[in-house]
């Protein structure tokens, strides 16, 4: 095996086109178990932490650019007031440890269908930004997400950031476990109050082979809302409404059963924290509203 | 491969290192330091918690080449000579320590708490301490540890001034 360590985007850039099969490494807390369990064996490491550009984040026209390999606890602590549904997905991730050292962009690489980001980027009109030695593209979140644990990445190419619109609107982000801490979702939702377009934003995670919207929950409650003027004078949601929300993200789920919890109980529980998300992000729309 | 990185102030050479190799594997194998215990290698235990460039993290989870030219702190280096570091000593004193294999993974995550919030609160303890587990103590002697920490922490600071 060998270690691949660039101190440059460029050189790091120029390793993975002359070796596609080297494993990118950040914060290693999915890379590492790989390998001290021997599921994987890599012909190379390449070490993403020494790269300078990979660690900034910045904000240009209400987008933040988060680089790949800014680690939870920084996304918590420097952006939660633009990016709150992400922050509250990153205050979720594993224990304190985890936090230090993993990133959006291993979320992204890794692409579990139980990946605490993905519902965020999802409903928040993320792109991906990946670039290779042939240049830079910009993947929407949409469309990142192939299949279990692969994404839209070609052999060449690296996630350099993220680009998530900043908002003054709510949004939530819920995940089911056994305990607050150290839990991989049984399910997760994230919902996004999109004022500006007369939207609502909603997705799920570990609930089907990939995180994805629940499209027809959207389209009826951002129709509903706006049918009923509620964006410009929002009331108290009707519990039929958000019954129905709920019903309709847990019918966009195809979950399955596994040690964590059964198709029956993931469809269940995702339609509760729909209800549940929407009635806070609402509450919190109300309040600001009035 | 070789890999070079300051150890508790040291700066300490590694050789033979399997690319794949955890910075755990590399301190209690290489390095001598088998303060840093091992249990689940995947993160979940927090017993092999070290300080890496000041950030707690799980050393089982650091790629041995990564930690190059970085600074790594164990439990072996908080003490000062002969002398305990507060949240040692309050481990000792509150009776936080039973089999002791999850203590120096604690200790290093309880340090990193009180020298970040002077005056923790039992809901921040808890926080800080959700990535370490122990299946002895039942965690309340290691909240009692931790308080006391905080307050020989300030004690310390205060006479410090
Ligand atoms: C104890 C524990 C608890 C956890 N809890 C959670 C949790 O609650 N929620 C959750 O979502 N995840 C959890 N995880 C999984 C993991 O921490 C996250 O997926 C994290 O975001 C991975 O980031 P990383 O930087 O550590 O990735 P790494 O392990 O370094 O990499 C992960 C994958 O992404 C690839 N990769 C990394 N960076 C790039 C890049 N820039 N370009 C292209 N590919 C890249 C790697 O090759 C690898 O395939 C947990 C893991 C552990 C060990
Ligand atoms: S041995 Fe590293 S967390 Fe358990
Ligand atoms: S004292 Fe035995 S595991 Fe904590």
């Amino acid at each position: 095996m060998d270690f691949l360590r660039p101190e440059t985007l460029a050189e790091a850039l120029a390793l993975k086109s002359e070796r596609p099969d080297a494993v990118p490494i950040a914060g290693g807390t999915d890379v590492m178990v790989e390998l001290n369990f021997d599921h994987r064996r890599p012909a190379a490491l390449l070490d993403l932490t020494r790269i300078p550009e990979l660690r900034e984040h910045s904000s240009e026209n209400g987008v933040v650019r988060i680089g790949s390999g800014v680690p939870y606890v920084r996304i918590i602590d420097e952006l939660g007031g633009a990016l709150p549904a992400l922050a509250m997905a990153s205050r979720t991730v594993g224990s304190p440890q985890i936090r230090n050292r993993g990133t959006v962009g291993g979320n992204l690489g890794a692409a579990s269908p139980a990946g605490d980001t993905h519902p965020v980027l999802l409903v928040a009109g993320a792109t991906v930004e990946a670039a290779s030695a042939r240049g830079v593209r910009f993947i929407p979140a949409t469309e990142f997400y192939l299949g279990v644990k692969r994404n839209a990445l070609e052999p060449d190419e690296l996630i350099t950031a993220i680009h998530v619109p900043a908002t003054r609107a709510p949004q939530q982000f819920s995940k089911v476990g056994t305990r607050n801490a150290m839990v991989i979702a049984v399910c997760s939702f994230a919902v996004a109050l999109h004022p500006g377009e007369n939207r609502v934003g909603a997705a799920v995670g570990s609930a089907a082979p990939t995180p994805r919207r629940a499209t027809e929950a959207e389209e009826f409650l951002s129709g509903e809302l706006t049918a009923t003027g509620q964006w410009e004078s929002p009331k108290p949601l009707l519990d039929s409404v958000k019954r129905r929300f709920g019903e309709l993200v847990a019918q966009a789920a195809s979950p399955i059963d596994d040690v964590r919890g059964s198709a029956a109980y993931r469809k269940h529980a995702l339609s509760v924290l729909a209800r549940r998300t929407l009635g806070w992000a609402w509450q919190d729309y109300t309040g600001k509203a009035a | 491969m070789r890999v070079n990185v300051t150890v508790n102030g040291e700066q300490r050479q590694a050789d033979d290192v399997w690319e794949g190799e955890s910075l755990l594997y590399v301190l209690r194998e290489r390095l001598g330091l088998p303060g840093s215990k091992n249990a689940c290698e995947q993160g979940e235990c927090g017993s092999c918690t070290v300080y890496l460039d000041d950030v707690p993290v799980c050393s089982c989870l650091v790629a041995a080449g990564q930690a190059q030219d970085r600074e790594v702190r164990t439990v072996e280096g908080l003490a000062e000579g002969d002398a305990l570091d507060p949240v040692q000593e309050a481990f000792v004193e509150a009776g936080a320590v039973q089999c002791g294999f999850c203590t120096p993974g604690l200790v290093v995550a309880a340090h990193d708490l009180v020298n970040r919030v002077p005056d923790p609160s039992d809901p921040e303890i808890r926080e800080a301490l959700a990535g370490n587990l122990c299946r002895c103590t039942g965690y309340e002697k290691i909240l009692d540890a931790v308080r006391l920490a905080a307050r020989k922490k300030s004690a310390q600071q205060k006479s410090a001034r």
